[in-house]
């Protein structure tokens, strides 16, 4: 089991979620958050007070997928991700220890 | 026969000639009352307009325009005007602004709201109830210390706050107000003022007192903890947005409403009104566009504040063409005082009284005695009843020495009175919060509540 842990632009975040569902992916766990990579954040003026805001907004997607499924997972993602641009963010793949599903008890790949 | 006839006519005309006077006072006092219904009309629905410019107006713009920690907090420190300076203006405020007394203060003759009912008071308006000259001008009073609170935003004690205010009403407020308004005050044009200043709607008695004032407390209190390392951008500028086009409506019970009554000239003051409005709005965005390159909303609203700040002394007096320009030189002149002398010199005004209604109030005062004309406003005759040339464009060029008399008593009395009350509040109460209080925020630490609980 690989979990992937995406930072995507927000607003590709529908695309991207067609795009796993297509292949069959339902399960996944967003998160809103804030950060920056190489792109550069941008200036805000309030009355002349000037504040850089380099901690731009993304989403985060997470999920747990069956290692076999996991370079056609990883391929529909960065797929519908992509922009081309700087600011299009990065994915990042874990091996998984054990997953569990709470409701009965089903162990590793049966979980997921 | 005939002469039967001349009799009944004879006496038929005498009998309406002694009915005439009778008719003719009749008809005379149905005239005074509708006059005195339109005027009382316009009057409390100005005072009501008046009220809103402080709740939600005020309190919504200054709201939205710091941290979500302290949102409440600055929204209760107007709001609490609205209850208090109320109680005080029933008991002592409105004779100490409006009773006769000296130059410089009224005395006590309409303590507790002695004396002032339904009959009108000739010497401030002629039309209308004197309660409702009252109820107008309390509106007025509970603004002006709402105004400053945007100097001290962020991190004063709310105690201390209300000693302040109070203290500030009474030393600051009813003086100035008495001064330009009141009568036989030292510098009130109409009635009896040993200068001859112009002050429509409150260009000194609201704008440049709370102006200046707050500079003094924002000056005294020092800079917020983390100012100019954290950031601190207006949490909700939905809120300010709202705020200001609250505060731009109401401003036209503030303006028209000062010509106390129903007439032209309180037509002649809406239109200055929204006219500098406008321009400033323009100006402010305009300096923006060309010193950042982008005309931001907190820029618009801010111009469309500065406009209303400086046409206030105005209003009353000037025409809608010098109401365009000073209307734009209140949006540049503003904006240079924020934008960009704030940042040289350094000091914390957290949401610009100063740099708005200080600055955008003294040039108004200074404009009026450059554009005041007769032609607007013929209150001013003389033996012969001919109507007296006003401001510099009526050929009166010496009315700006009069107008920069009245700022200057302005500033002195704002600086010294508020100086003075701020050391006396900082050993009684204490002024700042202390630091934890300020960095959880007002809200929580003054008034244990938060504005924003989305997941309750």
């Amino acid at each position: 089991m690989k979990k992937i842990e995406a930072i995507i632009q927000p607003f590709k975040l529908e695309e991207v979620k067609e795009a796993l569902k297509s292949i069959g992916i339902d399960g996944m766990t967003i998160t809103e958050v804030r950060g920056h990579g190489r792109q550069k954040g941008h200036k805000e003026v309030y009355r002349g007070q000037e504040y850089t805001v380099d901690l731009l907004p993304k989403v985060k997607v997470e999920m747990v997928v069956n290692s076999a499924r996991l370079e056609e997972v990883l391929k529909a993602l960065t797929t519908a991700a992509r922009t081309g641009k700087i600011g299009d963010g990065k994915v990042f793949v874990y091996d998984v220890a054990e997953a569990i599903r709470i409701r009965n008890d089903d162990r590793g790949e049966a979980a997921l | 026969m005939k002469r039967l006839a001349t009799l009944i006519a004879c006496t038929a005309a005498a009998a309406a000639a002694q009915q005439a006077p009778d008719k003719i006072a009749a008809l005379e006092n149905a005239v005074k009352a509708a006059q005195s219904a339109g005027d009382n009309a316009w009057m409390l629905t100005s005072s009501a307009l008046v009220l809103m410019m402080t709740g939600p107006g005020l309190a919504l713009f200054y709201g939205g325009l710091v941290r979500k920690k302290n949102v409440l907090a600055t929204m209760m420190q107007s709001f609490i005007m609205m209850a208090v300076i109320t109680v005080l203006w029933a008991l002592v405020g409105y004779s100490f602004a409006f009773g006769e007394g000296n130059p410089f203060i009224g005395d006590l003759r309409y303590m507790f709201l002695n004396g002032v009912g339904a009959a009108p008071n000739g010497d401030y308006a002629g039309t209308i109830p004197h309660q409702t000259y009252m109820i107008y001008q309390l509106m007025f009073a509970i603004i002006t210390p709402a105004l400053i609170t945007g100097a001290f935003a962020e991190r004063m004690k709310f105690k201390g706050m209300l000693l302040f205010m109070i203290l500030w009403a009474l030393v600051v407020y009813n003086p100035m107000a008495h001064m330009v308004w009141g009568k036989g005050g030292l510098l009130n044009a109409f009635l009896g003022g040993k200068f001859r200043a112009f002050d429509f709607a409150g260009g000194t008695v609201v704008h440049i007192t709370s102006g200046v004032s707050a500079l003094v407390c924002a000056l005294y209190l020092g800079k917020r903890k983390g100012y100019g390392t954290e950031p601190m951008k207006p949490h909700n500028l939905v809120l300010s947005f709202i705020g200001a086009c609250l505060l731009w409506v109401g401003w036209f019970g503030f303006n028209a409403g000062s010509a106390v009554a129903a007439s032209g000239l309180a037509t002649s003051a809406f239109v200055a009104t929204h006219f500098a409005t406008a321009t400033a709005a323009i100006g402010w965005c305009l300096a923006e566009w060309m010193h950042n390159g982008k005309p931001s909303v907190l820029g618009g609203i801010s111009g469309a504040v500065a406009g209303l700040v400086a046409i206030t002394p105005a209003s009353g007096f000037v025409k809608p063409m010098p109401a365009l320009v000073i209307g734009l030189l209140a949006g540049l002149l503003c904006y240079f005082m924020v934008a960009i002398l704030k940042q040289k010199l350094g000091y914390d005004d957290s949401l610009d009284a100063f740099g708005v209604h200080g600055a955008g109030g003294t040039l108004g005062a200074i404009m009026t005695g450059v554009f005041a004309t007769n032609e607007v406003n013929d209150a001013l005759k003389d033996a012969a009843g001919k109507p007296l040339p006003l401001g510099l464009v009526d050929g009166n060029g010496g009315q700006i020495v009069d107008q920069l008399v009245a700022v200057a008593i302005a500033w002195v009395l704002a600086i010294v009175g508020t100086l003075v009350i701020l050391k006396v509040v900082d050993m009684v109460t204490g002024l700042r919060a202390e630091e934890e209080e300020e960095v959880v925020g007002l809200d929580l630490s003054m008034h244990g509540e938060e504005a924003y609980n989305l997941e309750s």
